[in-house]
């Protein structure tokens, strides 16, 4: 369990006030121009040292992207965008940063876009975090009327502008480049890449787009020091993560904890155990709806980092762990969630376009059975044409949960079927 | 220059080219539905996946992909074989799959691709959207339920024809193509998304359900409805003109024709003159060709050279007007006249009256100065090239004339020519762009020169290139942009006042006041209403226009596509038109109207066939030996030099569909011209 005193986030639960007073009572700040005194280079290489991985589900690593930025300002500015569209059903960490510790993100906004030369920073958010959109924009005021950004940020000499955006609810504006496309004023649909955004990205500028929560554990890592941060978790798979925890569980939380801490351990303890007990388990959703599901079976040992979930074909994705018990139609469950992904497919490529509607429309008829069996092995098949041949990974995410379905509840999608055959069967002998 | 591997066959391809590129080279064929050279790249098809090393494990859309070196590309593998079928059934699952009623049947993008690589059978046991059809407008039909979301027609109109109108609505399976408002799509150049839409969803209006593509017989020629002379197949069955479409021809429409072009064909069929007429007791009686001659004969009967006038109109092939002149030079007539618009053009000098540039040299150029010209009206094909040029940057381009929508943004420097006097003595801003510019244009229109000081307009058009070094080595930035396509030829062959002879005024002055006898009008309609007098006007064309109505002899000829004919477009290119369908009933050939006249009246022309003819021809004017090579022209003085007036240079064009006797018959452009309001600008 990790240490109090490891904890990044000292005010995830909103328990003291968000403002830059406390703000700087809890640390952040602190050293703000200590750490704009290095290198941009320094900066990256430590965090490169720390073994941040992208904490928005692709885990790519932090300090590896923010390298591929340009050395030097050319003819264009460098932009960081902050990617605070979250929108993954059962992810809800960035949220609470952005409500209990806007200044966490805010001072991580001016090292990183110090480290990545930007002159400006970019901070999406999703249009339904109204509450949260004032909140961020009032702690954004507070760190101007400071000077700690803005014009000579923390007098470091540094000239950055944070300027927050709302979007308009798509969840494929979470996409990277589909953000950048809506920043812009367009429709949001993704990019086709190459070019990558640190080459073509807003406005054809280098551009860096990082989760919330990867820009906000920035500033503690160069403050502890990279080995620190590196000396939490397992190897590749280092320091500590937001974990969203729904579903059948006790006492559903966010909960900051270590990488790589066993699901059992951490739903059992801080989500107060799955409901009816741990034998009571059905399967795990372990990384929002997007990634595969894993049953009971593998839920009993298995290690929550990136590593270890793909491991099993599934993914550690934003850490929010979906817990669903016996009382679950996991069918039903999964099904809503192509419905989900049916309805924010963006239409851009034919794939996504066309798959994900059948996909749930062979999937709403596994919910009650009305299906042949050959047409499981049909959508498992379509679920593949559908996987790796899109534009962005909402057609991978879309695919993900059926094949989870299929992988470890094949039985129970084959007995609904065959009983609602046999009721019918029944029924027409009435 | 990259060089990499498709299925193990070497291939070195240009800088910057894509893997498509590369394995088109390699001689593989890679499906696709939205990829297309002239447009912006989307990559959402996903038709063209191949598998390429070193890549990612997942098939790569080869549309998007730039080629390097060393790449190994496979388009033969099963994980490409795989993708492929996967992509067609997807495309398949919610299209209607109703070919047997659809008009793009036979000529289908997706209809071959799925033979090529779809499943034999649908898995698909769910319902088929429906979308509900789009209004865009008299000339796209819209069957929305076919549409497979490629968006060429998006990047179509908004990158080449420079409209919004079109675009995406909506996400998902919901996302519909649409012009937003159910508002026809506003452009010149809509009929070009017919030809790129790769399925059923955008099609001809005009030609809906009219014919199967293997019932056409297909001619290749030249179009005529403006002086830019595009590359054009004529679809005919028997003896019906179907529908125009455009071939590519880089140098001047690339793949591109205006929608007059493409859908004046309908008016061929309308008022025709299928049979001689003469005038008898003010009413114009049926006669055959002999009566018809005999009347002529009769008429210039003794005639003196100079109280006989003849004046040739806009679409005139180059070997008619080759005839006429000769026929005209041995009845001893010096009034020769083409310029039925009145454009002071002076003919001694060929760059004077030349696109010189060149439509192609257009992308060359770093400032355009426009000149009494709406090039979107007069020439759409030639403006979508200037808008290519401007979209790829460092382009600056003034405007002196009419205010108009021209589909890229343009500095408006006034409405009168004495801008065009300032901007040479250097007192006009514009004058410093020109003179840092390494490759300025001017182009001139017919509204510059068309009017009382045309000839002084042209003259200061001269000075202009001049003083801004637009004449320099190979560069030619001095333009004019014809509206007429048989202008430029007929300038050449000096189908224009001879020694003594009348020009345009002079003719219809003398018309008005007697001092001439027999007008010949060749295809010449636009000055026929304001003739006044009682002339003989022996009206020679192929529609009963304002021509024929003026006239007391009526020779019926052939229109465009019923004839072979040289033409010569605005940047002096000679292209030959190809005969695709018989001129009805007993018209003929114009050349061959001619030829015969002039035997009965014992003037004969020494030539029997189209080719004899052409031969005289080219041996009196060897430019016309230059089949599709334009032929740089030497620079030398014309213009005559003068003051200039305070009128503002008008519209050359008032409206696009209607400017000649082709399109003033067409129901289609007699649609469009109420649709987009050009009735009341005319």
């Amino acid at each position: 369990m990790l240490d109090d005193r490891d904890r990044i986030f000292t005010n995830l639960y909103g328990w003291f006030d968000w403002g830059l007073d406390a703000a700087r009572g809890r640390g952040d700040w602190s050293t703000t121009r200590e750490i704009l005194s290095q290198s941009p280079e320094d900066i990256v290489e430590k965090v490169k040292a720390s073994g941040l991985r992208g904490r928005g589900g692709a885990g790519f690593p932090t300090g590896l992207k923010w390298s591929f930025m340009p050395r030097e300002v050319g003819e264009k500015p460098h932009y960081l965008i902050v990617n605070a569209d979250e929108s993954e059903p059962g992810t809800c960490k960035d949220r609470e940063i952005l409500r209990n510790d806007p200044h966490k993100l805010i001072e991580g906004c001016v090292i990183a876009g110090y480290a990545m030369r930007a002159s400006a920073a970019y901070i999406y958010i999703r249009g339904e975090f109204v509450s949260e959109a004032r909140r961020l924009q009032a702690a954004i005021d507070q760190a101007y009327e400071a000077g700690l950004v803005g014009r000579n940020a923390c007098a470091s000499g540094y000239d950055i502008d944070i300027i927050l955006h709302r979007g308009a609810g798509a969840y494929i504006c979470g996409e990277e480049t589909a953000l950048l496309e809506s920043l812009e004023g367009k429709k949001g649909q993704p990019r086709l890449k190459p070019p990558f955004p640190a080459a073509v990205g807003l406005y054809g500028c280098p551009s860096t787009v990082n989760n919330v929560e990867s820009i906000a554990v920035v500033p503690e890592i160069l403050r502890r020091g990279p080995e620190w941060f590196a000396g939490l978790g397992r190897e590749r798979n280092t320091g500590t993560k937001l974990f969203c925890i729904s579903g059948h569980v006790n006492n559903p939380c966010n909960v900051e904890e270590e990488m790589g801490i066993p699901l059992r351990e951490l739903i059992d303890r801080h989500a107060g155990g799955v409901i009816g007990g741990w034998d009571n388990l059905l399967a795990v959703i372990p990384g929002g709806s997007s990634v595969r599901c894993i049953p009971k079976s593998i839920c009993d040992n298995i290690l929550m980092d990136f590593d270890s979930l793909m491991a099993v074909r599934s993914g550690l994705g934003t850490a929010a762990v979906i817990v669903m018990n016996r009382e679950t139609d996991i069918i039903r469950a999964i099904a809503r969630l192509s419905y989900f992904y049916k309805h924010e497919s963006c239409g851009q490529c034919t794939p996504c376009r066309e798959g994900s509607g059948w996909m749930w429309r062979v999937m709403e008829r596994l919910v009650t059975g009305d299906a042949e069996p050959e047409e499981i092995d049909v959508l498992e098949q379509v679920t593949r044409q559908v996987e790796g041949h899109t534009i962005c990974a909402l057609g991978d995410a879309a695919a993900w949960p059926i094949q989870g379905l299929l992988a470890h509840f094949r039985d129970e999608v084959e007995d609904r079927i065959r009983r609602r055959k046999s009721a019918t069967s029944v029924e027409a002998a009435d | 220059m990259p060089k990499l591997k498709v299925d193990g066959v070497e291939v070195e391809v240009p800088a910057g080219a894509t893997v498509l590129q590369a394995c088109e080279a390699a001689g593989k064929e890679i499906p696709r539905f939205c990829y297309h050279e002239r447009l912006s790249i989307a990559g959402n098809c996903r038709m063209c996946l191949v598998e390429v090393s070193p890549g990612p494990p997942k098939p790569q859309a080869s549309c998007a992909l730039p080629a390097m070196d060393n790449q190994e590309i496979r388009t033969d593998s099963d994980m490409v074989r795989q993708a492929r079928h996967g992509v067609m059934e997807f495309l398949l699952i919610n299209h209607p799959l109703d070919c047997p009623i659809c008009d793009q049947g036979g000529e289908c993008d997706l209809q071959d691709q799925a033979m090529g690589y779809g499943h034999h059978s649908s898995r698909y046991a769910e319902n088929k959207r429906a979308v509900e059809d789009k209004d865009m407008g008299p000339l796209i039909k819209t069957v929305m339920t076919r549409c497979i979301h490629c968006t060429r027609c998006v990047r179509f109109s908004t990158e080449v024809a420079g409209v919004s109108d079109l675009g995406a609505l909506g996400r998902g399976e919901t996302m519909e193509i649409t012009t937003y408002l159910e508002k026809a799509l506003a452009s010149e150049l809509s009929g070009n998304v017919i030809d790129l839409c790769p399925v059923g969803a955008l099609t001809s209006g005009p030609y809906a359900f009219v014919s199967r593509p293997w019932e056409l017989t297909r001619t290749e020629t030249v179009d005529v409805m403006d002086a830019v002379g595009s590359s054009i197949r004529v679809d005919t069955r028997g003896s019906d003109v179907l529908r125009v479409l455009p071939r590519t021809h880089e140098e001047v429409n690339e793949e591109w024709i205006s929608d007059k072009t493409r859908f004046a064909c309908d008016g061929l069929k309308r008022q025709r003159l299928d049979r001689p007429y003469l005038r008898r007791e003010g009413r114009l009686v049926p006669v055959d060709w002999q009566e018809a001659f005999d009347a002529i004969a009769e008429r210039l009967g003794g005639l003196a050279g100079e109280r006989i006038a003849a004046v040739v109109g806009d679409q005139c092939d180059v070997e008619s007007m080759f005839a006429l002149k000769q026929l005209m030079t041995a009845l001893g007539s010096p009034h020769l006249e083409c310029r039925q618009d009145g454009a002071r053009l002076d003919p001694s000098a060929r760059a004077g009256y030349l696109f010189n540039t060149t439509i192609a040299g257009i992308e060359s150029a770093d400032a355009i100065l426009l000149a009494g010209t709406n090039p979107r009206r007069e020439a759409p094909v030639l403006n979508a090239r200037i808008r290519k040029r401007w979209l790829a940057g460092g382009l600056e381009i003034g405007l002196v004339g009419e205010h108009h929508d021209l589909s890229y943004p343009y500095r408006h420097l006034g409405d009168t020519p004495d801008v065009l006097s300032r901007i040479l003595e250097g007192e006009h801003a514009f004058a410093e762009v020109l003179r840092r510019a390494g490759s300025p244009m001017l182009v001139l229109g017919m509204a510059a020169l068309a009017r009382e000081d045309g000839a002084a307009v042209h003259a200061l058009g001269r000075s202009i290139a001049e003083a801004f070094g637009m004449v320099r080595g190979e560069w030619n930035g001095f333009n004019v942009l014809h509206t007429a396509a048989s202008r430029v030829g007929a300038l050449d062959l000096g189908f224009v006042p001879t020694a003594g002879g009348r020009d345009l005024a002079g003719i219809i002055e003398g018309v008005a006041d007697g001092s001439l006898d027999l007008l010949w009008l060749l295809g010449a309609d636009e000055i026929a209403g304001d003739l006044p007098g009682d002339t003989f006007v022996v009206y020679q064309g192929h529609h009963g226009d304002r021509g024929a109505h003026r006239a007391d002899v009526i020779l019926p000829g052939a229109a465009y596509t019923e004839k072979d004919g040289l033409y010569v477009n605005t940047e002096g290119r000679v292209q030959a038109g190809v005969q695709a369908a018989f001129p009805p009933g007993q018209a003929r050939e114009d050349w061959r109207i001619i030829r015969a006249l002039s035997e009965r009246l014992g003037r004969r022309l020494e030539y029997d066939s189209l080719g004899d003819l052409r031969r005289a021809l080219v041996a009196a004017h060897p430019v016309f030996a230059a089949l599709d090579r334009p032929q740089p022209a030497e620079w030398r003085p014309f213009g005559t030099g003068g003051p200039v007036d305070a009128l503002p240079f008008g519209a050359a064009i008032a409206n696009f569909y209607m400017t000649d006797p082709i399109s003033r018959c067409s129901a289609v452009m007699a649609e469009c011209t109420e649709v987009f309001g050009m009735g009341e600008a005319a």
